[in-house]
This record gives C-alpha cells, sequence and structure tokens, in this order.
C-alpha cells in the first residue's frame, strides 16, 4: 500500500512539473500557433538563475535564500521569454516555420551558454531542512518537497483559470485561441496578448525550473530538453490550446511513467507514455479536451 | 549556362576523388596536409552530413513534412548494422542486406502511423517516436546496443581495407561516393512524376487530393525514400567512427540536421548538402577555436560564448532565419541573373 500512495504522489510531482512546462507551451500554441521549443530553455534558464540567485545571495535564513530563489527563476524565466517574443518571434509572424525555426536556434544558444558558464556537472540545491523532511501519508514517507511541487502546479493551474476566465485579457486570449482572425477583426491588438501569454509560458517554465531543483535536489543542463519532450507529448494528449486537459495529462502521464518505471522495469514507463501518445493521437486526435485538428 | 554547371561540378568532383594524393596543407582551414588521415576522415564525416541533410530536405523541402525524428532512422541504420557486425557476427554482405531490409521496414510501419497527422501534430509524433527510439538504445536491451557507452565495431568483422588509419582513404572514397549515389538518388526522385506530386502535396496538399491523387501514399514514399538515404548514411557514419553512439539517437541530433538543411537552403538540394558538409565543418572547427589559446585572454562574457560551438551555430542559425531564409542556396540564387 505504501509503495502505490508513494509512487502516486512522486507521479502527481512529476506530473506537477509537466504541467507546469505544457501550460505556457499550450496556451503559446492555441494562441499563436507557434511550436516553442525554447520553452525547454526558460525552464533550465528559471533553474540556473535561482541556483545563481540563492549562493550569490547567502542569507542567514534558508527559506529566505530559497524564496529569492524562487523569484528570481520566475522573474528570469518571464523576461527571457518575453525578450523571445519581442525580439525574435515578432518579425516573423508571416512566416510560421521560420518562428519554430528560431525557437529551435534559441533553445541552442541558451543551452550552449548555461553548459559553457555553469558546466555539465550537476548542481547541488540548498533546501530548508522543512523541505527536504518527510510526511507520512498512509504509511509513506513522502519528501516534504514533493508536496509542495505538487501544491505550487495546483496554484498555478487555479491562477491561470482565473486570469482566463476573469479578466480582460483572460478574455483575449481565449477568443484568440478560438478564432484569432476574429478576434483582430473586432480590432482588438492581439499581440500584446501575445506577449502576455509567452510572459506568463515563461514564468510558469522557470518556476518549474526552481520547483524541479527542489523535486530532484539537484540541477542539470540536459534536464529542460527532456522535461520539452514530455510536456510537448502532455499538451498533444491533453488537446492544444486547453489548460484544463494538459493538466489531466500531465497528471496522468507523470503517475504511469512512475508506476511503469517502478512495477515494470526502468525505461518501460517512457515507452509507455510515447505509446499512450500513439494511440490517443490515432483514436482522438485532438486530444482529451480538443476536438477536431485544426 | 547549364553546360557551365556540369563542367564546374565535373571538376569538383574529379578534385574530391583525387584528393587523397594530394599532399598540400591549407593553413587556417586543416591543421594538416589534405592527404592526412585526420584531414580526410573529417571530410568523410562532412560528406556523411551532408548525405544526411540531403535525405532531410527531400522530406522537409520538397514534400513539406517537418519531422523532428529524422535521427532516428539513421541511427537505425548505425545500429542495426553495428549489432549485426559485432553481436551476431554475420559478415559483411549479410550485415548489410539485414540493414536494408531494417531501413527499409522501419520508416514503412512509423510512418504509416505518423503520416495520418498532419504538420505540427505530425512534427510531435515523430518527435515521440525518435525519442522512444533513444530510450530504447540507452535502455541497451539483451545488451546489443551497449547503452550510454556505445557500440564500438571489432576490427575483425570488416575487410582489411576498411580498418585502421592506413586505410582511411578508402573510407573517404565509400563516404564521397555515399553521397554522390544519394544525390544522384534523390535528383531522380524529385525530377520523376511523383517528384512533382511532392512538390504540390507541399504547395497545397487538398489540391491534389481533389486532382484524384492520393497524398498519403506519395508521402509514405518520400518518407521512406528518405529514412532510407538517412540509414545508409547512418552505416557510413559507423566505418568511419568504428561504432555507433547513442548520441545519433537523441532529439538534439535532428534539431542538428535542422540547422543543417536551413542553412543550406530548404527546398534545394545541393544547397542541403553543402548545409550538412559546413555545418560539420564549423562543428569540428569551433571546437578547436574553443580550445585555441589566443581565447584564453578574454575576459569570460566574451570567452565562454565563443568556446562553446552550438551558441555560435545557433546564432548562425537565428540570423539565418531571421535574414535570410533562403540559405546559402536562397543567396547564390538571388546573386544570379534571372533565367532567359
Amino acid at each position: 500500500m505504501s509503495d502505490v500512495v508513494l509512487l502516486l504522489i512522486t507521479g502527481l510531482g512529476l506530473g506537477a512539473l509537466y504541467f507546469l512546462v505544457a501550460a505556457g507551451l499550450s496556451l503559446i500554441w492555441g494562441l499563436m500557433r507557434v511550436l516553442n521549443f525554447a520553452h525547454g530553455a526558460f525552464f533550465t534558464v528559471g533553474a540556473y538563475a535561482g541556483w545563481t540567485a540563492s549562493t550569490a545571495l547567502p542569507s542567514a535564513s534558508p527559506w529566505l535564500s530559497w524564496s529569492i530563489s524562487l523569484v528570481a527563476g520566475i522573474a528570469a524565466g518571464g523576461v527571457f521569454a518575453t525578450l523571445t517574443e519581442v525580439v525574435l518571434i515578432r518579425p516573423l509572424y508571416a512566416r510560421p516555420v521560420g518562428q519554430v525555426l528560431v525557437t529551435v536556434g534559441v533553445s541552442l544558444c541558451a543551452l550552449a551558454l548555461v553548459e559553457g558558464t555553469y558546466g555539465n556537472d550537476p548542481k547541488q540545491i540548498l533546501l530548508p531542512d522543512a523541505l527536504t523532511g518527510t510526511t507520512t501519508i498512509l504509511g509513506a514517507a513522502i519528501t516534504n518537497a514533493r508536496l509542495l511541487v505538487i501544491f505550487a502546479a495546483a496554484l498555478v493551474l487555479v491562477l491561470l483559470l482565473l486570469f482566463l476566465s476573469r479578466t480582460r485579457y483572460g478574455l483575449i486570449v481565449r477568443a484568440g485561441v478560438e478564432n484569432r482572425a476574429m478576434v483582430e477583426a473586432l480590432g482588438i491588438d492581439v499581440q500584446r496578448a501575445f506577449t502576455l501569454v509567452f510572459a506568463i509560458g515563461g514564468m510558469a517554465a522557470g518556476l518549474g525550473g526552481v520547483l524541479a531543483g527542489a523535486y530532484y535536489g539537484t540541477i542539470d543542463p540536459s534536464r529542460g530538453t527532456s522535461m520539452l519532450i514530455f510536456a510537448f507529448i502532455v499538451t498533444v494528449i491533453g488537446g492544444l490550446g486547453s489548460i484544463g486537459g494538459s493538466a489531466v495529462a500531465a497528471v496522468l502521464v507523470g503517475v504511469l511513467q512512475q508506476f511503469l518505471n517502478f512495477y515494470a522495469a526502468a525505461g518501460v514507463g517512457d515507452f509507455a507514455v510515447v505509446a499512450l501518445l500513439a494511440v490517443v493521437l490515432l483514436v482522438r486526435p485532438g486530444g482529451i479536451a480538443g476536438s477536431a485538428p485544426t | 549556362m547549364r553546360g557551365r554547371t556540369l563542367l564546374i561540378a565535373a571538376a569538383v568532383l574529379a578534385l574530391l576523388v583525387a584528393l587523397p594524393w594530394i599532399g598540400v596543407p591549407i593553413p587556417g582551414l586543416f591543421e594538416r596536409s589534405l592527404d592526412a588521415p585526420g584531414t580526410l576522415n573529417v571530410l568523410a564525416l562532412c560528406f556523411v552530413f551532408g548525405t544526411l541533410a540531403l535525405s532531410y530536405d527531400l522530406l522537409f523541402g520538397y514534400v513539406g513534412l517537418l519531422s523532428f525524428g529524422h535521427a532516428l532512422y539513421f541511427a537505425n541504420g548505425a545500429y542495426v548494422f553495428a549489432i549485426a557486425l559485432t553481436r551476431w557476427h554475420v559478415g559483411l554482405p549479410a550485415a548489410l542486406a539485414l540493414t536494408a531490409l531494417a531501413a527499409f521496414l522501419l520508416p514503412l510501419a512509423l510512418g504509416a502511423i505518423c503520416l495520418r497527422m498532419r504538420d505540427i501534430p505530425f512534427a510531435m509524433v515523430t518527435l515521440a517516436f525518435a525519442e522512444a527510439g533513444s530510450i530504447l538504445v540507452m535502455q541497451n536491451p539483451l545488451g546489443l546496443t551497449g547503452g550510454e557507452e556505445g557500440l564500438a565495431l571489432s576490427a575483425d568483422a570488416l575487410p582489411a581495407a576498411l580498418v585502421g588509419v592506413p586505410n582511411t582513404h578508402n573510407l573517404y572514397w565509400i563516404a564521397l561516393a555515399l553521397l554522390i549515389v544519394a544525390y544522384a538518388v534523390a535528383r531522380r526522385a524529385v525530377d520523376s512524376p511523383a517528384g512533382h506530386v511532392w512538390q504540390a502535396i507541399r504547395e497545397n496538399e487538398r489540391r491534389v487530393a481533389v486532382l484524384g491523387l492520393n497524398p498519403y501514399g506519395f508521402k509514405l514514399g518520400a518518407f521512406v525514400l528518405s529514412a532510407m538515404i538517412a540509414a545508409a548514411a547512418g552505416v557510413v557514419y559507423v566505418l568511419l567512427q568504428g561504432g555507433a553512439n547513442p548520441q545519433i539517437t537523441t532529439s538534439g541530433f535532428t534539431l542538428a540536421l535542422l540547422v543543417m538543411v536551413v542553412l543550406g537552403g530548404v527546398g534545394t538540394l545541393w544547397g542541403a548538402v553543402l548545409g550538412g558538409i559546413v555545418y560539420e565543418y564549423l562543428d569540428f572547427r569551433l571546437v578547436a577555436l574553443a580550445n585555441a589559446p589566443v581565447l584564453q585572454a578574454f575576459p569570460a562574457v566574451v570567452r565562454i560564448p565563443l568556446s562553446e560551438p552550438l551558441f555560435l551555430l545557433g546564432l548562425l542559425f537565428i540570423v539565418l532565419v531571421l535574414f535570410v531564409p533562403g540559405g546559402f542556396g536562397g543567396l547564390v540564387r538571388r546573386r544570379a541573373p534571372a533565367a532567359p
């Protein structure tokens, strides 16, 4: 029993990390039809910005130091994403393939810079004692950091849903996902919404980077790439453009992966996720939340 | 005009074939003289990547299929060949036959599934399958692939003429022959009636369907042909490198392919070949730059970006995408006077 609970919560934590990356990807694709390969770089830059901030500003309290790294990671992800959109993606609105290619270039450059600056070896993350301690749930000892990751992702999900349903910009984003040409025809400036969606996606990915450091205990330059691939899979399974669909798919993928990697063999879970993607696309091409692909 | 192009092509070809006998050092471009095994090996690798870029351009540039999983088919050729030779000890001819069979069947099966999607979903499914392939190789099933360590070819599995540093020129000629044959096949294919349908699909798939042709079959044909050329490049890569390594299965490798093709010019075969050659050469030379003593004198802000080949290649890629959409091929076409 405790095994099952442990795997379930670990899988939920992994799903939470996938969701933080996938949410931005899904919104960006839904609104702008840009497949953003740079999203893994936002994640990695956030993680390293957090690490740098907490080591550069040593403070007496580990909580304060970790909070600083959280803020730094979110800020770095948001700023990097906004710059990417404004400087590189905006000039290419007429060329959708060019936009995808530019994000590929951004991810190559950013990853190379991070590797050059920090090296390839994993960096240890210093966490407050309260996060490295464990809580016993139904007989399973769970690291508090994992619970925090799940809680944070749930909070982001609620905030995003509130933003989309209650604010004016949320309304524009939702309308843009449905029919961008119509929103433009009504005289609404969609470009501002594009930048906003990129900033939000980058902030969520940066947060994901710092939280992944807490989840795994270390950060390394290559994790962003594998996160990105699984986040792609999550967005497609969830239905591109749907935040709720991404959340459901993230949990499904994370939990499935953990259970199969434990009970079958290491690697089988990752394999099963790819198989799940193939099945979903063949049976229901629009994903869980979607209808027909556009 | 056409006659002159042919003449230039023939001259370049003759020069490339004769290269192992020309012991001229080219300072700045290569560290050693042209006939040195090290130089020949780099050039041969450039030809392999030129071939690979060519196969990717066949798919992306001519049919408009943006695949993010092309590395899988290159790795397919490389790993099946290496496994057949070193793990199953079947001998060279049987290993080649087995590789050819796998090179045909794998893209046929996976392409049949992937091509039920279009555009971005297609790109994502190909990415997912390639990731599955990469995981499989890393897991080292039955001890076949060697996992992270890669799989080294045992020297006694190959004819003596293909083994050892003094025989590098033979491998060089094989790589050159691969590039020429692949180019000829691709050229014939895109100029054939099926090739015209491919380009029509790239422009407007629905229209092709309305004309009564089935785009699915044509796309699958292009997918399999392109994957088979990639697998052939994989075989020569294994011969050159003396084994297969898991880096060639990663999504990063496919992205490198994309960079090569865009560098050279999407939709021109020779442009893609040039892109692959230039990319591989730069990748090799920029590593040398990273270790150059001159660079150590600079402050970290300058030194670190310059010592990362991928950063410089990525930057070059971004600049090309933004300002020179046609790549090298586009530059030349723009310069050339309009055809009469």
